[in-house]
């Protein structure tokens, strides 16, 4: 049907793409696609919150598959991209299916398939009227964006995207609290995506194009004129406080324990962990050389990320509180990861990147099913949960151990590659502290085991056994079964963060992939 | 000449920029706010290189432009940022003015609701 030449008789096969896009690759633009028309619908049906629920749940559940069927493609015959608007590359947007970006994808779009199952119950008409559904949907759409895109200047786009809907989650209620955690969450987020804005503009005026796989080709003849260790700190700088790293951390205590629980669990599944996979492509797919100058930096950070982290988790009484911090803790994990900067350490921390994911989701459900069933969520009134609430107990026992890092559950094995990779090199600092950070955490953690589920009430009074939501029991039994699978079965999620770290590590064949030809202009 | 113009002035932006996002009222973290996100947009449209007074006229004869022009792609980045940025700041302005009425301060010190100084620790003991 097109034809190489059009009816002024010029060649448009060296400006366009002239072949068809393959039926399959279509694929890749619905993790993008559908959840932003579907969030659209529901802002249409904004007077019949009842339809919210299944239509997102549908909707979401589609994603997922889609991610699933494009993970498997990936896996089976390698990543591919897709370009917009029939401009070659670099000139369209790409869209690019690697295991890193759809893997992460896959999981966040797991998450969110949970939260909307658990909202379905815990929000009330009112939280749906607001949006619920709707921005959940559009954070989605930013994340999912995030994870796949292949244009520096579309990701600060897709950034933008969830921020808004975040903003939109997080003052859902409009109490004091959330008021006063939002106005510092908005602030400190603004400031970190205008820090990705500026690194941005001054890349382009560098390097003249905004496709991360162009910039990856010519960084190398650049090296030595332009200043890429300042851009490559810049990008450090903004997604490390997107991601939560110490000293940029403060805005996360402040406002994650103010929304609705299971708008903390999507906040503190999805939202770092995109500043971590920001971070990942930038130091190392575009900048590989400034990247590993910053790694002694990167080091310090993650050590005080992990640390600092969990002493501030050791510090609360409000069990929303201490999520926060152990959320900040496994930040400083990653980043660990990305200062050994080999195939195995970042291996560790696409897999904890992964795990974290799940985890983290799941502990703020336990904490709104503990809040139901003991009344608060302080942890010196909490107790008696074990005899009222049994399977919520094994559950909690179960996520306790896992986001320590002990068996049977999914933290062990990133665990374990981290401090393998730090032992064979040089960073015997970063192994100890990230064991004593697994111990600290056992120690936070287990506390609230011990505290809430073990320890009979303080007050003398028998909890009752109120039977909790039956869609929050199941969204909480829903995603144990990845996190145990991980933690007893390994190996698929293994290789595939294996292999997203070996093409982390190989900028040139991603390049090879977008531009087949070696580059534009 | 312009460049270099435009790049103080972008430098005079960022700093009282950070002077305003350091203070403690929340009015005037807004402005810093804004200031920011304008400094960001002229340091991409500097950054983008200045041309001036010469129209992108395609001869017909020919397929680009005989001389260079101005790049429209800064441009576009910079109308993106603008757009994003208001909407955003229209938002913020709305949550600092209901921070304000409920919280009853502009002073970032004193919003210690989410926060409280006075939290207990947790149980020491079992």
């Amino acid at each position: 049907m097109e034809s190489a030449s059009n009816p002024y008789g010029v060649d448009i096969s060296q400006a366009m793409i002239v072949e068809r896009v393959a039926l399959a690759d279509w694929l890749l633009v619905f993790p993008v696609a559908l959840p932003l028309l579907a969030a659209a619908i529901l802002v249409m049906l904004r007077s019949r919150p009842k339809l919210h629920a299944p239509i997102a749940l549908a909707v979401i559940g589609v994603v997922l598959v889609s991610n699933v069927v494009l993970l498997s493609r990936v896996l089976d015959e390698g990543p591919f991209a897709m370009t917009m608007g029939r401009w070659l590359p670099p000139f369209g947007i790409t869209f690019v299916a690697d295991t890193l970006g759809v893997l992460l994808a896959t999981t966040a779009a797991l998450v969110a398939l949970v939260c909307a199952l658990f909202g379905s119950t815990s929000i009330d008409v009112t939280g749906k009227r607001y949006g619920f559904y709707p921005f959940l949907l559009l954070l989605m759409t930013g994340v999912g964006g995030s994870f796949l895109t292949g244009d520096i200047f579309n990701l600060y786009v897709w950034f933008e995207v969830f921020l808004i809907s975040s903003f939109g989650l997080l003052i859902l209620g409009s109490e004091r609290a959330q008021l006063d955690g939002a106005f510092k969450y908005a602030i400190l987020n603004l400031v970190a995506t205008t820090l990705f804005l500026i690194a941005t503009g001054l890349l382009y005026g560098v390097f003249g194009t905004l496709n991360m796989a162009d910039i990856a080709l010519k960084a190398d003849g650049l090296r030595e004129e332009a200043p890429l260790t300042m851009l490559a700190t810049l990008y450090l700088v903004a997604f490390g406080m997107k991601a939560a790293a110490f000293p940029l951390h403060f805005w996360l205590p402040a406002s994650y324990h103010t929304p609705r629980l299971v708008v903390g669990a999507l906040f503190g599944a999805l939202l770092t962990k995109v500043g971590i996979y920001a971070l990942l492509r930038t130091l190392f797919l575009l900048f590989p050389e400034e990247g590993g100058a910053l790694s002694g930096v990167i080091a310090i950070v993650a050590i005080l990320t992990m640390i600092f982290g969990v002493i501030g988790a050791l510090a609360q009484t409000d069990i929303r509180r201490i999520m926060g911090y152990i959320v900040i803790s496994g930040i400083g994990i990653m980043m660990a990861g990305l200062a050994l900067g080999d195939r195995m350490g970042l291996a560790g921390t696409v897999l904890y990147a992964v795990h974290s994911m799940l985890v983290m989701a799941a502990l703020y459900l336990l904490v709104a099913l503990m809040r139901k069933a003991g009344g608060t969520y302080s942890l010196s009134e909490l107790g008696g949960l074990y005899r009222s609430h049994p399977l919520l107990a094994a559950m909690a026992l179960l996520l306790v151990l896992s986001a320590a890092g002990l068996p049977p559950g999914s933290g062990l094995w990133p665990k374990v590659m981290l401090v393998k990779s730090a032992l064979d090199g040089e960073g015997g600092w970063l192994a100890f502290a990230i064991l004593l950070s697994g111990l600290m955490t056992t120690l936070a953690l287990g506390r609230v085991f011990a505290l809430a589920f073990w320890r009979p009430r303080v007050d003398g009074a028998v909890v009752p056994a109120t039977p909790l939501d039956r869609s929050g029991m199941f969204a909480l039994v829903l995603i144990m079964v990845p996190i145990l699978w991980i933690g007893l079965y390994p190996e698929p999620v293994l290789a595939m963060a294996d292999a997203a770290a070996a093409s982390l590590l190989d900028p040139a064949s991603y390049s090879l992939l977008v531009l087949p030809a070696g580059g534009g202009s | 000449m312009i460049e270099t113009a435009l790049s103080i002035l972008v430098g005079i932006f960022f700093a009282v920029a950070v002077y305003l996002l350091l203070s403690k009222h929340t009015i005037r973290i807004m402005l810093g706010v804004v200031v920011l996100g304008n400094a960001a947009n002229l340091s991409i449209f500097t950054a983008g290189r200045l041309t001036r007074e010469v129209p992108p006229v395609i001869p017909p004869d020919l397929y680009v432009p005989e001389i260079a022009t101005a790049n429209p792609l800064p441009q576009a980045l910079v109308l993106t940022a603008i757009v994003i940025s208001f909407s955003l700041f229209a938002f913020l302005l709305v949550l600092a003015w209901r921070a304000y009425q409920d919280l009853d301060t502009d002073n970032t010190e004193e919003m210690r609701i989410a926060e409280p100084k006075a939290d207990p620790l947790p149980p020491l003991s079992y």
